[in-house]
């Protein structure tokens, strides 16, 4: 049975761990080709855990190529538009066209509001916001070239759509992603261009399970951990569950680029397990 | 193997239109049927509404998929009726894991010689009826211990005011649909403990009976600032039954495990227009 996305190819930033390789693995599966970006290396606000690294976008790479899928893989920074624009240009000269953009690149940190600093808060939306508009910027023109339409979707967060304190420069960002979002889809619909957004509440990665998040579920505790985080995380969602796994938003995103959701586009799509509802 | 193997769907209006092609797609996936339909004509509606027949047809088609599927004839208004079907469907499939609440009318363009009853219908069968169909299936569901999900059939009315003339069957339309909003969020709150996950969809025109018929072609045409006010974002007029049903497949699905309280348009961007 052909695959639900055969024969197309994705653009994904942040591809080389957690969700990003997640998306990478799972619309492989489902018969497209990969270009992949990631910075696979440090930034300087965000100290809270350890950065992707080459091995990780190695590891990508190896993933969808066992799925006899091909992979373009670059080493590059959102915030740099001009070695975004290289990347996907060549990815798409390598493998003949692109139908699929995901804006899934971003950075978490947390920090009261009044301890942030200017220079954390001007990184943040530079990576989170700014970084998704030059990832579609350097995209579009392709999907309009190709003249088949496409799809693009923009990983917000739960965070796009209410406010937490301590993530000021996160939420501000998220909420922004929507309005790129909203833009986008009025503006290239005419070209069959669909833009969806998705909202994952917390994601069992690393942006989440580390020290400094644990502690700010439990803040009286001396020694926070995953397993003690678990319970004030499902406290924050409807359904019975303390966070989900990066195949969740995978699958939702396979849904809104594929032929299944042709007629689907503005839409901002939470998979939060009832987060935003609650 | 189909996603929704080894499940059992109740599916409201599911004679034609949108409701059997929720039947036919769920049941593509492995799923058995529970259908449900008035199949017979309301007084404020305009447009012939479906037939015994229709809701025959439906359960060919899901018994040439090789699924069972047991039909009764009930208003969605009747919630003593609503829960006879839903038990009898339960006491030959053996559970419900999906519940679609699609059934619905449409009195847009129709006569209105009085506003109140037509209001009154809209309202009985668009929100109550959605009501009554969730409260007949959840125990159930509840009782059976192990999930599941409900998707309720909203519109770009339930997100929108677009087109509103002050008549009984705009504004009914509208209020019904945005009070099926509220139905899911509230129920999403009910049942979530139980992992019972309640999402509502929002077509845009759809190409069935309800939409393509003289009543609602008749009043575009006169009303060509109200047509232009409905037309979609992107270059479709209309849309397919399919469409829908694919997203429902989705939210119904293990895919969307962790989806609840979610307004899903399908609707080539009208609302976002």
């Amino acid at each position: 049975m052909a695959g639900r996305v055969e024969g197309k190819v994705a653009f994904i930033t942040g591809a080389a761990r957690s969700q990003g390789r997640s998306h990478a693995v799972r619309l492989a599966q489902e018969g497209a080709d990969i270009i992949a970006v990631d910075i696979a290396g440090p930034v300087e606000s965000i100290q809270m855990y350890p950065p992707a690294t080459e091995e990780d976008l190695a590891e990508t790479v190896r993933q969808v190529e066992a799925l006899d899928r091909r992979i373009v893989a670059t080493k590059a920074d959102v915030r740099d538009t001009a070695a975004l624009k290289a990347a996907v240009d060549e990815g798409v000269a390598q493998l003949g066209r692109l139908d699929i953009v995901l804006g899934n690149a971003g950075v978490f940190e947390i920090q009261p509001a009044l301890e942030l600093t200017d220079d954390a808060w001007r990184e943040m939306i530079d990576i989170n916001l700014t970084g998704v508009w030059n990832t579609c910027k350097v995209a579009l023109p392709h999907l309009i070239e190709g003249g088949r339409g496409g799809a693009i979707v923009l990983t917000s967060s739960t965070a796009g759509l209410k406010g937490t304190p301590n993530t000021i420069h996160y939420t501000a960002a998220k909420h922004g992603v929507v309005g790129i979002m909203r833009t986008l889809a009025n503006e290239f619909a005419a070209h069959s261009i669909r833009v969806n957004s998705v909202h994952p509440t917390g994601v069992d990665t690393v942006m989440i399970q580390n020290q400094k998040t644990w502690g700010l579920f439990a803040p009286d505790d001396p020694a926070p951990s995953r397993e003690k985080a678990a319970p004030i995380f499902e406290s924050t969602n409807a359904l019975p569950v303390p966070w989900v796994e990066p195949i969740d938003i995978s699958n939702a995103i396979l849904f809104l680029v594929s032929d299944e959701a042709r007629y689907i586009t503005g839409v901002t799509l939470p998979v939060d397990a009832g987060y935003t509802v609650k | 193997m189909g996603k929704l193997e080894g499940k059992v769907a109740f599916i409201t209006g599911a004679a034609r239109g949108q409701g059997r092609s929720h039947a036919v797609r769920l049941a593509q996936e492995g799923a058995d049927i529970i259908a449900l339909d008035l199949c017979s004509q309301l007084e404020t509606v305009a447009y012939p509404m479906a037939t015994p027949e229709d809701l025959a047809e439906t359960a060919r088609q899901v018994e040439a998929l090789d699924r069972r599927i047991v039909t009764s004839q009930a208003d969605v208004r009747d919630a003593s009726a609503m829960q006879a079907a839903l038990d009898a469907g339960v006491a030959e499939l053996g559970r419900v894991d999906i519940v679609l609440a699609n059934a619905g009318i449409a009195q847009q363009g129709g006569p209105e010689p009085d506003t109140y009853k037509t209001w009154d219908e809209v309202i009985g069968v668009n929100l109550t009826g959605v009501y009554n169909t969730v409260h007949v299936a959840a125990p159930r569901m509840i009782e059976q211990g192990d999930g599941g999900a409900i998707v309720l059939t909203s519109s770009t009315q339930g997100l929108t005011g677009r087109g509103g003339d002050g008549s009984g069957a705009t504004s009914g339309y509208a209020a019904a649909k945005h009070g099926v909003v509220g139905l899911m969020r509230s129920f999403a709150h009910w049942l979530a403990p139980h992992n019972i996950r309640v999402n509502s969809v929002h077509p845009t025109g759809v190409s069935t009976p309800m939409v393509l018929n003289e009543v609602i072609g008749k009043w575009i045409g006169a009303n060509p600032d109200a047509a232009a006010m409905l037309a979609n974002l992107m270059p479709v007029e209309i849309i397919e039954a399919v469409d829908i049903s694919n997203a429902i497949a989705f939210l119904v699905s293990d895919e969307g495990r962790y989806v609840t309280g979610v307004t899903l348009p399908v609707d080539a961007g009208f609302t976002v227009k």
